[in-house]
């Protein structure tokens, strides 16, 4: 009895060294890279401590059109992709439910084609819709929606699954209510942290969004740190930090209300290795 | 009568159907088709001969190694770090801030991820100055952040998050009763790992590995951002082909190297799924 407790004892104990040996190299690898960002932002050149290039950032216009630019198009996607999917998605746990499998896929497909080559299909979509309709950096968010989906697709499920959608639908209808008053007033407050799940994330990854609009020549808030960076690396890098430090606030956020660790966020796991096998199989 | 129900059903799904065959269906046809077509739109295959120039040889071979190195690596120390996590509290702060951090640092733009490196072990970044006064110059053969090396150490920046957000799952599936049921039949820690837990957590790994693979494979911001001279990454070849700044613009090109792109990421999922067959048998 003893002998099997002090096992246990000098095992917890080597648990407890190889997680704090993790946990201080993880901190070295990925803490010292973002210090460094802060520390090389507020440097003066002759060594001191200036906030000089945080508030240049107001005197770049080109800077703050694109941090607006990012910010209206990530309003805009996620608003978008809530209209689309949310009501899609209850539709077809209610009346279409061969096509479950099909709308899964459908919104799991962006993971397997990489963003690069989705530009090179939508090149001469945007020509064409630049010369027709509106040249405007918002229309990005006509991508940006599929770009999304798989994210988002899985928040949402996670959601749904765990309310009986049509116990629910059918009680509110019996009862009068329309279909829009069973939207608004039934699943959508019953899916409310599913919903600001999806919504952050597609605002984080929309705020991250570099490679559609480079190669569609928008200047998005990352195209414009790059170009930035050529003229004045410390500004630039002062943005990047910004940013980066928003979007990690938003995510703490969803974890924090929603009160559990985000497992259904970890799922692209799952949802990944499905569509792979689905598209070859 | 049941006859239009099932019609009027449909409507519902139409918007989104609609919505996807323009923006997701529609592209990936412009590729697979324009691939197939000259500067006239008359069939050719002259795009897929162009593949053989040594240039897209050369990123082909160093795109795919770059992924492969920073997948198996990425997933391997991501692999300690999930594991590091979920042996705490499952709901503990750590916990929470850990998969946060991996949220943001694996969506969140390579751009930005790039800079950080740049400003820390960059060759202006604070970490190379007291390296350098001290006597230790790690650029003396030539600035390797700017190169295949860098990217390798950048593109772990974003692997390693993804890893943590990936396996967490899986490794939350073990039961501690596992191992104390593989303790009270005699067995050691090397048995519960080689027969229990390892066979159970192979295939999330090897899944893991190939979502990885195809992260980096795809990756392009991060890339675009670190390295200015020549185009290392065949997303970055592609984007050349594409712009005309560099002076050739090759859309049908383009779409060729889209689908060797593709057809790579089909034939290493191929594999994994061989692979996967073959483990369930060995284990």
């Amino acid at each position: 009895m003893a002998l099997t407790r002090s096992v246990q004892r000098t095992r917890r104990l080597k648990l407890q060294a190889f997680r704090i040996a993790i946990f201080a190299l993880a901190a070295v690898f990925f803490l010292i890279p973002l210090s460094a960002m802060v520390e090389f932002s507020t440097r003066a050149n002759n060594g001191s401590r200036t906030l000089e290039y945080w508030q240049s950032i107001t005197t770049y216009p080109e800077m703050t059109d694109a941090i607006v630019a990012s910010l209206q198009l990530a309003v805009i996607t996620s608003f978008a992709m809530l209209v689309l999917l949310v009501p899609t998605m209850v539709w077809v746990r209610l009346k279409l439910h061969r096509l479950n499998r099909i709308v899964e896929f459908i919104c799991l497909l962006p993971l397997t084609i990489p963003a690069i080559v989705l530009v090179v299909g939508l090149f001469p979509m945007y020509i064409w819709l630049g010369t027709n309709l509106s040249d405007s950096i918002l229309t990005l968010a006509l991508a940006y929606v599929v770009l999304v989906l798989p994210y988002c697709y899985r928040a949402l499920d996670a959601g749904l699954g765990a309310i009986d959608v049509k116990t629910l639908t059918e009680a509110a209808r019996s009862l009068g209510a329309g279909w829009f008053t069973v939207m608004w007033r039934i699943i959508v407050p019953n899916i409310s942290n599913a919903i600001l799940n999806a919504t952050l994330l597609s605002v984080a990854l929309v705020l991250g969004e570099y490679t559609i609009a480079n190669n569609l020549l928008y200047n998005n808030l990352q195209v414009e740190l790059v170009h930035l960076g050529r003229a004045s690396a410390g500004t630039s890098i002062a943005v990047a930090v910004g940013s980066l430090f928003f979007a990690f606030v938003l995510l703490v956020a969803i974890a924090f209300v929603g009160g559990r660790p985000r497992r259904q966020r970890a799922d692209p796991v799952a949802a990944v290795a499905g569509p792979l096998q689905a598209s070859q199989a | 009568m049941g006859g239009r129900r099932f019609s009027l059903d449909w409507l519902g799904a139409i918007p989104f159907l609609a919505y996807v065959a323009a923006f997701l269906i529609l592209p990936s046809a412009i590729v697979g088709v324009g691939a197939f077509l000259d500067a006239n739109n008359s069939f050719t295959l002259d795009n897929f001969v162009h593949l053989s120039r040594s240039y897209i040889v050369t990123s082909t071979i160093e795109t795919t190694f770059v992924s492969a190195v920073t997948a198996l690596l990425g997933a391997s120390l991501g692999a300690l770090l999930s594991y590091a996590i979920v042996t705490g509290s499952p709901n503990g702060l750590l916990r929470r801030l850990v998969v946060s951090a991996s949220g943001v640092l694996a969506q969140f733009g390579g751009v930005t991820l790039a800079f950080a490196f740049i400003a820390s072990i960059g060759p202006a970044g604070f970490v190379y100055l007291f390296a350098q006064s001290h006597g230790v110059d790690y650029y003396a053969h030539g600035i390797w952040l700017f190169d295949l090396p860098g990217l390798n150490l950048v593109y772990l920046y974003f692997q390693i998050p993804l890893m943590v957000l990936v396996f967490l799952p899986a490794l939350d599936g073990i039961k501690p009763q596992w191992r104390e049921a593989a303790e009270s039949l005699g067995g050691n820690t090397w048995h519960y790992w080689r027969h229990i837990a390892g066979p159970l957590l192979f295939p999330a790994f090897l899944g893991a590995v190939l979502l990885l693979f195809a992260n980096s494979f795809s990756a392009y911001a991060t890339a675009n951002a670190l390295i200015n001279q020549g185009q290392p990454m065949l997303s970055q070849q592609i984007a050349g082909a594409l712009s005309s700044e560099v002076g050739a613009y090759e859309p049908g090109f383009a779409k060729a190297i889209a689908i060797q792109m593709i057809v790579i990421v089909t034939v290493v999922t191929v594999l994994y799924t061989v692979l996967q067959r073959r483990t369930s048998r060995w284990l």
